[in-house]
């Protein structure tokens, strides 16, 4: 049966379009290169709320409601939501589906999890399950910190390697028709794991699994890294992007100057955010607030989004284990006048 | 895919290729200098105290208090983490440091409320340091019976 599929891992859709796309920052991110990209800044971390926990949940609340709206519909006309984020059982999220009363999926891949929304909810479209599918996905420094590493307040000395996880959401509608962008294949990924052991250093931990579904993509789809204006990464910092522009060039890809990293975008040197952003609102903010708009602009006429996420867990990692990884693209293109 | 011990060893040589070096030199010479104005603080409350009466075997206890609050203080005012991104070992390892290590877990986990969260927290990080300076201090105490006698 091949049908859909193109390759081993690859879906090509035909009628899957982008209606609105939404994104909200923290302070930080609002001070950064893409601070004007977003709809809404926060000026505040705690955003008026009594825990970090619920302030990332405002973030996500926000910003699928504000994607629905864009889109000219209200909640209930959407069909499923499909969201994930980075705290222990998705709370944000689940919490998030609760006050919208929607059909909901909750996901989770890390930070590669928005990617992973926006396959699975072009699939829905595709299949003519749904109509108006929402994904989205949030992460906020302050719950990540608490979760995966040190108390706020700690004195602690970052590493070089070490990544700054956002505070930002995006939410993406997506329907069959009204939209000037279009998802047109998403390429599933494989977990990799090559032994990396440090949690302060997920760019060589995730750079495989990044290297290898973008690979895969270009194997099953028969495109090349000149097809697309730019390939984006979700998270992987300046020490990962450079790891995965020498493991595709062993597998004879030579990228170019095609690769660029959602979280080298949000920050710039100046953010002391040592390797870049990271979160699974990295990629889905850059991705509703920058790309999408540069699409629709027509700056931008086609890319691959790279979603790539740690699959790993502060007990594993406690326990010696590696980290594995995984990885997972769409490509997404303008509607009209596109290179297609 | 698990890569297979060969492949994991050619990517960790080329990650080692790659990798970024930590400012060793800086970080070296701002744990010193942050150490330093630490300690300096410190004697400047133990010349304070002493000047008051005590000896200074006796003022030692009270200026290691001194310096806790203090350490404190500026954990919960979000000082000392600013501190300690600068100044890194020079700022974990004198007395204020240990105070932040307490303060600062027993104030992120404050809204899971004061019994679970709070306190239930407060020696997440200061407890092992709590734990292997008992042992430390019992091995070299042996030591120093079985050497030198009672």
């Amino acid at each position: 049966m091949r049908g859909k599929r193109k390759g081993r891992q690859t879906w090509t859709f035909s009628c899957v379009e982008v209606l609105a796309g939404a994104a909200i920052a923290g302070p930080k991110e609002g001070r950064g290169p893409l601070g004007d990209r977003f709809d809404i800044v926060k000026d505040d971390e705690l955003m008026g709320m009594r825990s970090w926990e619920q302030a990332e949940m405002c973030l996500m609340e926000e910003a699928v409601r504000l994607a629905v709206l864009k889109a000219g519909l209200r909640p209930e006309q959407v069909d499923f939501m499909l969201a994930g984020d980075l705290l222990n059982q998705i709370i944000c999220c689940n919490f998030t589906a609760r006050n919208l009363s929607l059909p909901f999926l909750g996901l989770f891949a890390a930070c590669a999890t928005f990617a992973e929304a926006l396959a699975l909810g072009s699939l829905i479209i595709e299949g003519g399950f749904g109509g108006a599918v929402l994904t989205a996905s949030c992460s906020h420094n302050k719950t990540a910190e608490r979760q995966y590493r040190y108390p706020v307040e700690q004195n602690v000395q970052r590493a070089p390697t070490a990544h700054w996880t956002v505070t930002a959401s995006g939410a993406v509608l997506l329907g069959l028709t009204g939209g000037r962008v279009r998802v047109t294949h998403a390429t599933i990924g494989e977990v990799v794991d090559l032994g990396v052991k440090n949690p302060n250093d997920m760019g060589s931990a995730m750079a495989p699994a990044a290297a290898k579904t973008i690979s895969a993509h270009f194997a099953d789809t028969g495109r090349s890294p000149r097809d697309y204006d730019l390939v984006v990464t979700g998270d992987l910092g300046e020490f990962g992007t450079a790891l995965v522009r020498e493991l595709l060039f062993e597998e004879g890809i030579d990228i170019m100057d095609r690769l660029a990293d959602c979280g080298l975008m949000i920050f710039d040197e100046k953010q002391d955010a040592h390797a870049g952003g990271s979160g699974a609102g990295c990629s889905a903010s850059v991705f509703a607030g920058h790309l999408l708009r540069e699409l629709e602009a027509g700056r931008l006429n086609r890319i691959l989004l790279v979603g790539t996420g740690a699959l790993f867990s502060p007990t594993s990692y406690q326990q010696g284990e590696s980290i594995p990884c995984v990885a997972h693209a769409c490509a997404v293109e303008r509607l009209e006048g596109g290179k297609s | 895919m698990l890569g297979t011990q060969k492949e994991q060893e050619l990517y960790r040589r080329m990650v080692q290729r790659h990798a970024p070096r930590p400012k060793y030199l800086r970080n070296a010479v701002l744990a010193f200098l942050g150490g330093g104005a630490v300690s300096l603080v410190g004697q400047a409350v133990m010349t304070g105290i002493v000047s008051l009466g005590m000896t200074p075997k006796d003022a030692a206890i009270p200026t290691a208090a001194v310096m806790v609050f203090i350490g404190a203080l500026l954990t919960g005012w979000g000082i000392y983490d600013e501190f300690g991104r600068y100044a890194g070992m020079g700022a974990a390892l004198p007395i204020t440091g240990f105070a932040n290590s307490i303060v600062s877990p027993s104030l992120e986990f404050k809204r899971e409320g004061y019994v679970l969260g709070m306190s239930a927290k407060m020696f997440s990080v200061a407890g092992p340091v709590i734990v292997y300076g008992l042992v430390t201090a019992f091995f070299a105490s042996l030591v120093r019976v079985l050497l030198v006698g009672p």
